[in-house]
């Protein structure tokens, strides 16, 4: 007799393989997933847009041949010093403590070739990342781990972080394995400990108060210094036209695909907004107050292309800023490493525990031995092309829009390709006038 | 501005928070011991911050946030009270408040003496990285949050949750304490801390014995994160 027919497995939706495993995780040790790195979840982003290229209407840049700027100037607005940089991406922040010194050297090499800033982290400033950083920007952290007045002085620039994409409103926590003596040296702590970084600053609460911190930041450094604010990707419209009100000279604006050195699993992917989500707001904020322009605007939160470079911008920002993209430059994730990730029980593209400091790359650890993996000087290089295509592409389409500088790019250039994004960059949906919530509809 | 023999007065009536944080710390910087006197305060924020240098200031008012923050070496006395942060972020030197401090006084403070003569509020020394500061009065609740090294000393009480979450700083406190912090204990007062105290009360011109004493300290069970531990969050 034959088999009565079956039906074939199916698996759920809601509960996948992949969800079961956290179960089983979570069931197993009674904590929550700890990671690096950003949302790794689908969200609209870049992608979702496309440019619309010069037609009858408009006519293109000769490429190689007719120019197209790409300098931006950063704290027009109090700062006597403003910083001048030749490409309008620069290097986030991200701390010594969470990256070994070689990386930190590297950035700073790479930006500094590429004519463009990099920026400190928690943990304070390093020798090796201000003497290879010509242009560095000195992170005012809650925990103020190595906040001290000279380094404020030696910085080009401060930036007051309030929140970052991967976890608005939430701290960070180095685990002890990486709290070497120099780190814990630095930081004021034992060595081997956990150590916890606050979610708030301790002597300031909500932007009145941050007025008066960015007063006393400035006397103390002779209102040389732009002061940046960087904010996560929370309630953009809102954060920005406060971080106006406090003073900011710069907004930094970092939507939930931003990196972090380690945060809950459950914290990256469920809080924050996405970063195409985040920079109209932003935009419309600084335009209502009468200061887009004059307060500049960086974003960051999943850059990687040219293009993503001049969507941004095109969107409204000034420049933009890239801190996984320029991990994944140095050599992160790379497949060279890939029987060492296997060991850890993960793949090329996947590896995301950067704090527990194994990185087979050499970048996220403080372990001596790994560390001599990463040549900074030729890893600086390999960030300095990587900018350099940034840049290149960028160029390209803002010529193919024809525009001669890339800060020229505007909505008008975009369509989308989802009704989320197109609700999202208030630009129309591809071939119709019109996206989701534009008045007169 | 005018000077006499010894010392420069900058009436802030007459005179910008610019211009007399450039004279300050010009001043510092230029290593010559001088003495400033700043009249009319009138509440002004960040006055005398950033000062790098052997020099002596003396505030005849009440100052607004941040007075003094990130001093080094210079010794600022304010006769009256100061608002929130003073000396917040201070690497060294003295700073002495006359009257009463407002909210997270001394925080993150890397080094030096603040010597608060009245009561100090909320959240004194929060995250202090090796400051001392002496209160002669009481302190209010969350003091010495996070607190990573340094001395804090309280001649009076202490509010609630002193010490939360503290690391390696140690609290000496007379009066009474309302309750203590997650992983804060009291410890054993050890000859060591009787000199460390001895020394600190001297310093601060402090009428007070280090026997009448209680010191407090971290009890190192949430240094490495441990499930087990959740409850005291």
């Amino acid at each position: 007799m034959d088999k009565t027919p079956q039906t074939e497995p199916r698996q759920s939706w809601t509960f996948s393989n992949s969800i079961n495993s956290e179960i089983r995780r979570a069931a197993a040790t009674g904590i929550y997933d700890i990671r690096g790195g950003g949302a790794k979840r689908r969200v609209p982003h870049f992608d979702d847009l496309l440019f619309l290229g010069a037609s009858m209407s408009r006519y293109p840049l000769e490429g190689y041949r007719e120019k197209c700027e790409t300098s931006v100037t950063l704290g027009t607005r109090f700062a006597k010093k403003p910083i001048e940089l030749k490409i309008p991406v620069t290097i986030a922040g991200m701390s010594f403590g969470a990256l070994s010194g070689h990386a930190k050297e590297a950035l700073g090499r790479g930006a500094t070739m590429a004519g463009t800033s990099t920026t400190t982290g928690d943990g304070g400033m390093t020798e090796e990342e201000r003497g290879h950083s010509e242009k560095l920007v000195y992170q005012y952290l809650p925990s103020r781990y190595g906040m001290n007045p000279d380094d404020l002085r030696r910085a080009d620039a401060i930036e007051v972080v309030v929140g970052q994409g991967a976890k608005p409103g939430g701290g960070g926590m180095l685990l002890g394995q990486k709290i070497t003596e120099r780190v814990a040296g630095m930081r004021d702590l034992p060595v081997g400990i956990d150590q916890r970084s606050a979610c708030r600053h301790p002597d300031w609460t909500g932007p009145d108060d941050l007025e008066i911190k960015i007063l006393e930041l400035r006397e103390i450094t002779n209102w040389e210094k732009p002061i940046y604010i960087k904010i996560g990707g929370a309630r953009p419209y809102y954060d920005t036209a406060l971080a106006v009100k406090a003073g900011a000279d710069v907004v930094v604006l970092d939507g939930m695909q931003g990196g972090t050195a380690a945060t809950q699993d459950v914290f990256i992917e469920h809080v924050g907004q996405p970063t195409l989500a985040c920079i109209r707001p932003a935009v419309q904020a600084l335009q209502d107050l009468g200061m887009h322009r004059e307060v500049q605007l960086v974003v960051s939160g999943g850059i990687r292309t040219g293009a993503d470079v001049a969507k941004a911008l095109a969107l409204g920002a000034d420049a933009v800023a890239i801190g996984t993209a320029a991990l994944i430059a140095l050599g992160d994730n790379d497949p060279r490493w890939e029987a060492e990730y296997q060991k850890l029980g993960t793949t090329t593209g996947a590896y995301d525990d950067w704090h527990e400091g194994r990185d087979p790359a050499g970048i996220t650890t403080q372990d001596p031995e790994l560390m001599q993996r990463l040549d900074p000087v030729a890893a600086g290089r390999r960030l300095r092309n990587y900018l350099s295509v940034l840049t290149l592409e960028c160029q390209t389409i803002a010529r193919a829009c024809g525009h001669n500088h890339v800060h020229n790019l505007e909505p008008e250039d975009l369509c989308a390709l989802t009704m989320e994004a197109a609700a999202m960059a208030q630009v129309p949906l591809a071939g119709t006038n019109w996206y989701p919530g534009k008045p007169g509809f | 501005m005018t000077t006499t023999l010894d010392k420069t007065v900058l009436d802030m009536t007459a005179t910008d928070l610019r211009t007399v944080n450039t004279t300050l710390q010009a001043a510092a910087k230029a290593q010559a011991n001088g003495a400033y006197v700043i009249t009319n305060p009138r509440g002004s924020h960040a006055m005398a911050c950033g000062l790098d240098g052997p020099l002596s200031v003396t505030i005849k008012g009440s100052t607004g946030y941040y007075c003094a923050g990130m001093n080094k070496e210079a010794t600022v006395t304010v006769e009256g009270s100061a608002g929130p942060g003073v000396a917040e972020n201070m690497m060294s030197g003295t700073v002495t408040i006359e009257g009463d401090a407002s909210q997270y006084a001394g925080a993150t403070g890397h080094g030096g003496l603040l010597n608060i003569k009245g009561n100090a509020s909320s959240r004194c020394g929060i995250s202090m990285k090796g400051i001392d500061i002496v209160v002669h009065g009481n302190i209010g609740h969350m003091s010495a949050f996070m607190a990573q090294k340094g001395n804090l000393v309280v001649l009076g009480n202490a509010g609630d949750a002193l010490g939360d979450s503290l690391y390696e700083a140690r609290l000496f406190v007379r009066g009474e304490v309302k309750s203590l912090g997650a992983d804060c204990i009291e410890k054993e007062m050890r000859p060591e801390h009787i000199e460390t105290l001895k020394a600190l009360l001297e310093k601060a011109g402090a009428d007070a014995k280090p026997e009448e004493f209680k010191r407090y300290g971290s009890a190192r069970k949430l240094y490495n994160f441990n499930i087990d531990h959740a409850d005291a969050y």
